[in-house]
């Protein structure tokens, strides 16, 4: 290209002289790319250190301002064999980051300290039936205290700030009754070594949090694994837009660097990168990713287009207007804001245990205690007794029993190809009993393809060879047949009409029917849902009809969900012509065609009034609203920006299997969680007695506790092994067989990257 | 039991010790990149290097 590129939002000036940058890099897989890469750029005058880390395939590239910039990196980059996107790392990431950080940091006081104070509890244990000095039992307790109290102190901090603010907002969760428990346990045992007591109960105590920390941090690093994946995807589609700066140069920008009032040329076959308003040119383009509708609607000057349209046939001059102005954002905007307001906050099943856990727990060991008391034993014995119970209760398990799951879960899906925007969707996936599907790019691909079925094979080969020359999306789907990747010598484009070129000794045209000269007889350039590009050459004239092709597994796929009892629906914002062969293909009953944004909430609405809930798939701006009003949602990835937001989960691919996985591996989580919350609930019943009998030792309190945690992390594990029934998706990750398309091709954004590919 | 005045301490030191290292090695990012760091050291190319050294 020969324009200028201007990455400066992405680069990171350091008062040295030297300029930072972070790219995420696409195609990383082994040893040897960490090594290309690294001296590849090393060697390049100027840049002073690369480094690539391999687990979030990003670089990090430090150099010189002045003797080399970004552009020439990302170029250097793409000459040793690697597409990489600058990207300017999210807030939220480096909280995720400090965050996790933090958390390995308490793990490991707690850690260190567990295993100190258990090799003190041990030997006072043995020595309690053996030949301890009451002396030196009271020396290992003031040493147990001179440990644990100082590391709780520090590493019960995530707990103790989470239970405080949850009191300051008048509700109470989980870490409230952890909290109260450490610090009875802790509490309780300093007051008995300073009365020279044989139990005390630092170990349980520390060990809580240790076991409790290990939830968090696995729970946390889900979370931020899911994070940066979904950062380096952003990035990877990150479009560039072609600005015209005030001397009518064309500058080559990231589109997260436009400003309102810019303006934009946007070519035939480019994806118009920002909202606005046509200030010159006029051509069709292509809204099926905004509104579903696949015929490409005319524009010219003052004409608003939205993000994600596809330029058709004329280049156009754009003034980007402010992020979410327009009518029809407008309207999407607000049914969303309604929606999300509208949306039943859904409590998780762990928060509705915790609701139910902790004033049964704090009840018992009152009554424990005043129990006690009426049947005669000290104050003294009874309070102790109470704690003991509290401690045993202490939610170590239940506290795990879910985020394991969940934990676990989110893995499956994610070498399933589905990224999770939430980690409770799990939980309401698992739910779902109906499941609607927008038609356009999500049943459909979200590039349009060739339907060769009646076309002579070799005029087929030299249509699509010569549509190598054009940029017009039609040519483009048409190019990806051609078996010859060489453009014909000679091809002229004319915008917005199509290509000619000589072949063979024969002038050849490609293009709109007028431009090929067609008998007005099946000149209609759409029908109902095949747009048709006409091939001209000699006497001859072919009519090639490029069609939204259904997802190659959609039949299987929705059959298997049938099948799974679901009740299938499709509501679509393209005409009932396009809608109804769809739905007759995939045995889909209940369709609907020509919806609005707020027909979809409608429907949506009128469903969970019934008591369904809704899993709602869909890809377009117009489904982003309905996204949010269902009870859960998934997203393409090709999908708008706006829409993948909503969604609570995003899958990668050709393929629709990932909806089906997604929903097996959710309901399969979902039974583990309530085994999970079984289990616990037994070995309650079974430990409480026991504590309330006033039996539970500090021994006792260390089996039970370790052993129940043990027990549900086991059960938990269970959720890797392989579903039957689901084997659609248990195919490999779908984006590995397909090969690279060309650089031409990518208009509508780049070949969804496998999940391994961008974070292993 | 005299010898535990000094083989109390002692554990606690050691274990403290590692305490330390854990945070030192958390804190200079050596768990940043966990499988680059188990493919970095596949490359031998740093091994011609020394030979032309010697």
């Amino acid at each position: 290209m020969g324009e200028i590129v201007d990455f400066s939002t992405f680069v990171e000036r350091k008062t040295d002289g030297t300029a930072h940058m972070t790219l995420a890099v696409e195609g990383v897989g082994c040893a040897g790319c960490i090594r290309k890469i690294e001296s590849g750029l090393n060697k390049l005058p100027g840049v002073v250190d690369a480094r690539l880390n391999f687990t979030q395939r990003r670089l990090a590239v430090d150099w010189r301002d002045g003797e080399i910039d970004a552009a020439r990196i990302v170029k250097a980059l793409e000459g040793i064999g690697y597409r990489a996107h600058p990207f300017a790392p999210e807030r939220a990431e480096a909280d995720e980051t400090r965050q996790a950080k933090w958390l390995l940091k308490c793990l490991a006081v707690a850690g260190f300290a567990a295993m100190n104070v258990m090799l003190l509890s041990i030997s006072v244990w043995s020595g309690n039936v053996s030949d301890m000095t009451p002396e030196t039992r009271d020396l290992f307790h003031w040493l147990s205290a001179l440990i644990a109290l100082p590391a709780a102190a520090y590493a019960g901090q995530p707990f103790f700030q989470s239970a405080l603010r949850a009191l300051r907002a008048r509700h109470t969760n989980m870490d409230v009754p952890i909290t109260i428990g450490v610090v009875l346990a802790l509490g309780l045992s300093v007051y008995e070594t300073a009365t020279h007591a044989d139990h005390v109960y630092f170990d349980s105590a520390i060990m809580l949090l240790f076991f409790l920390l290990c939830g968090r941090y696995l729970e946390q690093a889900m979370r931020r694994k899911t994070r940066l994946f979904a950062g380096n995807l952003a990035s990877h589609k990150a479009e560039f837009a072609h600005r015209l700066d005030g001397k009518g140069e064309l500058i080559h920008v990231p589109v997260a660097a436009l400003q309102p009032n810019d303006q934009v040329l946007v070519r035939p076959g480019e994806v118009v990168p920002a909202d606005g308003t046509i200030v010159d040119g006029a051509s069709a383009i292509d809204e099926s990713l905004v509104t579903g509708e696949t015929t490409p609607r005319a524009v010219a000057a003052g004409a608003k287009v939205y993000a994600g349209s596809i330029n058709f046939s004329g280049a156009l001059t754009l003034q980007v207007s402010a992020a979410g102005s327009g009518t029809l954002v407008d309207e999407i905007e607000r049914l969303l804001q309604k929606a999300i307001e509208a949306k039943s906050r859904t409590v998780r099943l762990a928060d509705r245990a915790a609701r139910l856990y902790a004033p049964v727990v704090h009840a018992t060991a009152a009554l424990t205690a005043i129990g006690w008391l009426i049947a005669g034993a000290s104050f003294h014995d009874s309070i102790v007794i109470a704690i003991a119970v509290l401690i045993i209760t202490c939610p170590c398990a239940l506290a795990l029993a879910v985020p394991v799951v969940q934990v676990v879960a989110a893995g499956q899906l994610f070498r399933s190809s589905v990224i999770l925007n939430s980690g409770d969707a799990i939980e309401r996936l698992a739910e779902v009993d109906t499941v609607i599907f927008d038609k356009t790019g999500t049943l459909t691909l979200p590039d349009p393809e060739v339907d060769a079925a009646s076309i002579d094979p070799e005029m087929l080969e030299r249509a699509a060879r010569l549509a190598l020359s054009s940029h017009h999306p039609l040519a483009v789907a048409l190019a990806r047949r051609a078996r010859e990747r060489a453009p014909y010598p000679g091809a002229v484009e004319e915008p917005g009409q199509g290509v000619r070129a000589g072949i063979d000794g024969q002038a050849a045209r490609l293009g709109s029917a007028s431009f090929c000269r067609t008998a007005t007889g099946d000149a209609a350039a759409h029908e109902s849902d095949a747009s048709f590009i006409f091939f001209a050459r000699g006497g001859e004239t072919l009519r090639i009809p490029i069609r939204q092709s259904l997802r190659p597994d959609a039949v299987a796929v929705t059959q298997a969900l049938a099948a799974r009892g679901l009740d299938l629906i499709i509501l679509s914002g393209d005409r009932p012509e396009a809608v109804g062969p769809v739905a007759s293909r995939l045995g889909i009953g209940q369709w609907r065609a020509s919806l609005t944004p707020a027909e979809k909430i409608e429907a949506i609405e009128r469903l969970k009034s019934q008591g369904h809930r809704v899993l709602m798939v869909g890809d377009g701006l117009n489904d982003a609203p309905a996204l949010a009003a269902a009870h859960v949602s998934l997203s393409p990835i090709t999908a708008a920006h706006l829409t993948q937001a909503q969604a609570d989960a995003v899958f990668l691919g050709d393929r629709l299997a990932p909806v089906l996985r997604a929903i097996a591996v959710a309901r399969r989580a979902r039974w583990l969680m309530k085994q999970n919350l079984a289990l616990t609930v037994i070995y309650n019943a079974l430990a409480v007695p026991i504590a309330i009998a006033g039996l539970v030792t500090p021994l006792i309190a260390a089996i039970a506790m370790s052993g129940s945690s043990i027990l549900v992390t086991l059960n938990a594990l269970r959720a890797r092994l392989p579903i039957r029934g689901a084997e659609i998706g248990e195919m490999p990750m779908p984006a590995m067989s397909v090969p690279m398309v060309e650089p031409e091709a990518q208009t509508r954004g780049p070949v969804a990257p496998t999940a391994m590919e961008l974070v292993s | 039991m005299n010898v535990l005045l000094y083989l109390v301490p002692l554990a606690l030191m050691l274990g403290l010790t590692g305490l330390i290292a854990f945070l030192w090695t958390l804190k200079s990012g050596q768990y940043d990149d966990l499988d680059g760091a188990a493919l970095r050291i596949l490359p031998d190319d740093d091994i011609g290097r020394t030979n032309e050294g010697a």
